[in-house]
């Protein structure tokens, strides 16, 4: 095994730009690395090898011309998680109905990414369309979590994260549209940002819930996450809900941060996402990490946020409302599976997505429709807005209030594959803790806090809209005392 | 107390859904979309009546750009995951019959 693929995003883009290295040795060195992991994870749904080295290479060609990098991460190596279209490989979210779908654009990160000339090695295992925290839930198998095989690497993302873990990868892309990037952060003791929503385009990725989703930077350390964020963050004129502001300065603060001061900032614990219900070993991780920002000049207050018990209910009633009509377009006559020639269309239409859709993304199709029914709108769909407005409220109390917000960034550790597939309700309360973010479009990270049992605990950092810079300092000043989680080496 | 959900009401959901589900998905369905549904219920316990809804965390109203032409997909890029296409446009299966 290389040493290249140890290195994080930040040293190795230094060694590639002074041409200590060139950006195919560091492509090819972690396309062995896939290709000597990848059987046991399974985080990669397509590794493009071929177009991952011919674009290093153009990486170096540049480079050995004498013009300055693309970008801070050209030549860099990173996963890219099968939710963005790639016109170049094929794009399945996770699904059935989409096997072999050559998607005829880029999604808008997938061209900055090019732009920024970044070598995307391939395309990660998710949860169908997203749907799901532990990636059992792909049409295409589970991803193992680096740390145990024995156990999911969470989700809707566990290729992404279980990619970085296994150093298949120094950076990923994620999307979180209740968790889906930093539960499987905290599971794989990797980083993993949520930023304010509108803050990456969502042009190009394949739609879960809209009001929702948000594409992201997964790494394994800090200011890898800010190096990505600056690169696929932005305004984009093709997604109208993206934030027409320049991008906070995230690469700086997580420089700031690494100096370990934190006085003068306030740190604020939601009351209502500790204690009952948190495995004891996370609730320890956390207390030291509270401990930990203390040290670093912290203050740390107790804030409440009365209404985040409901976030889950809310959650489960607006995501599958906008799943249910987002997952429309699957429709077996543009693109995609079609099954049952010769019948009528709308036969068609019910056999194709009965055959290609899986049962958790069924399920939320059938709550939705419910949810949206003329009779139960106003007591589950319209009420669940209202909580939403609510716990929008008590987020802007509590900013108030402290700088950032903390809690643990889930209630377990990462648990064993095949432990709540069949039980819905159990795998959603995996994202109790990080919801309330994604209800209320602000910004939100999960950094390692450490092993509880010898599995990876993360502790979610909170900010307001558009304070990713605040977050990210916290986040590098709290990293930079601890010791990096290094997964053991996988035996098969 | 009653199912909030019955299986008779999953199988026309399904069906509004445009989703061919089998018996067996029927009986596993109802009873997981029942005891979904018993939890999130409990938004209902939140007194909101005054508080107004939120559809998006970002506000947003008439985002304009200007009317400028920009490249498209052609007509085969367009039709490049067509499961059928005939003459340059998508071929589908009959829309208006007997039992619509």
């Amino acid at each position: 095994m290389s040493d290249l693929t140890r290195l994080s995003a930040a040293e190795l883009a230094s060694r590639i730009h002074s041409r200590e290295v060139s950006a195919v040795e560091v492509a090819q060195a972690h396309l062995d690395r896939i290709g000597s992991v990848d059987g046991a994870v399974h985080a990669f749904l397509h590794v493009a090898s071929e177009a991952a080295l011919a674009s290093a290479a153009l990486v170096d060609d540049s480079l050995a011309a004498g013009t300055a990098p693309a970008s801070p991460l050209a030549g860099v190596p990173l996963a890219l998680k099968d939710v963005f279209t790639t016109a170049d490989m094929p794009t399945t979210a996770g699904s059935r109905i989409l096997e072999g779908w050559r998607p005829p654009y880029d999604a808008t990160v997938t061209s900055r990414l090019r732009a920024a000339g970044v070598t995307i090695l391939g395309k990660t295992n998710m949860d169908e369309f997203a749907m799901g925290s532990s990636t059992e839930y792909s049409a295409y198998g589970v991803t193992h979590n680096p740390w145990d095989a024995t156990r999911v690497p969470g989700g809707s993302g566990g290729g992404s994260a279980a990619a970085l873990a296994a150093f298949e990868a120094p950076l990923a892309i994620g999307t979180d549209t209740g968790g889906s990037i930093r539960q499987p952060a905290a599971f794989t003791g990797t980083v993993g940002v949520k930023p304010t929503y509108g803050g990456v385009s969502r042009y190009g990725l394949i739609a879960c819930a809209s009001s929702l989703d948000q594409g992201g930077p997964c790494a394994r350390t800090v200011l890898d996450a800010a190096l990505l964020h600056e690169v696929i963050g932005g305004h984009d004129p093709l997604d109208s809900t993206s934030i027409d502001s320049p991008v906070p300065s995230v690469v700086a603060a997580a420089k700031q941060g690494a100096d370990g001061d934190l006085s003068g900032l306030r740190v604020g614990v939601v009351r209502e996402l500790t204690g009952e219900g948190y495995q004891p070993g996370v609730q320890a991780s956390f207390d030291a990490a509270l401990r930990q920002l203390e040290k670093l000049g912290a203050e740390v207050v107790e804030v409440s946020c009365p209404h985040f018990e409901y976030g889950l209910a809310a959650y489960y009633l607006i995501l599958p409302s906008e799943v249910s009509s987002n997952l429309a377009r699957f429709d077996a006559m543009r693109y995609g599976l079609r099954v049952s020639e010769g019948a009528s269309a709308e036969a068609v239409m019910a056999a194709t997505r009965e055959a290609g859709f899986g049962p958790e993304v069924k399920r939320r199709i059938i709550l939705g429709t419910y949810a949206l029914s003329s009779g139960y709108y106003d007591a589950y769909y319209g009420q669940a807005q209202k909580v939403r407005t609510l716990i929008s409220r008590d987020f802007t109390a509590a900013f108030a209030q402290a700088d950032v917000l903390v809690s643990p960034t889930t209630p377990t550790t990462a648990f064993p594959i095949g432990d709540k597939v069949d039980d819905p309700l159990a795998m959603y309360l995996n994202d109790l803790a990080t919801i309330p973010t994604n209800l209320a479009g602000t910004a939100a990270m999960s950094v390692p806090s450490g092993l509880a049992d010898g599995l990876p605990v993360g502790l979610q950092i909170m900010a307001p809209a558009l304070g990713e810079a605040v977050m990210y300092r916290v986040a590098a000043a709290y990293e930079a005392g601890r010791e990096a989680l290094v997964a053991p080496e996988m035996t098969r | 107390m009653s199912a909030a959900i019955t299986r008779d009401e999953v199988a026309h959901l399904a069906r509004l859904a445009r989703l061919a589900v089998t018996d067996a998905e029927l009986d596993v369905f109802a009873g997981q979309l029942d005891v979904i549904l018993g939890s999130v219920a409990r938004v209902g316990e939140v007194a909101a009546d005054d508080i107004p809804p939120t559809s998006h965390a970002v506000p947003l109203e008439n985002v304009f750009r200007a009317d400028e032409l920009r490249p498209g997909l052609t007509q085969e890029q367009a039709l490049s995951g067509a499961p059928a296409s005939e003459d340059g446009r998508f071929r589908v299966p009959r829309i208006l019959g007997e039992e619509a």
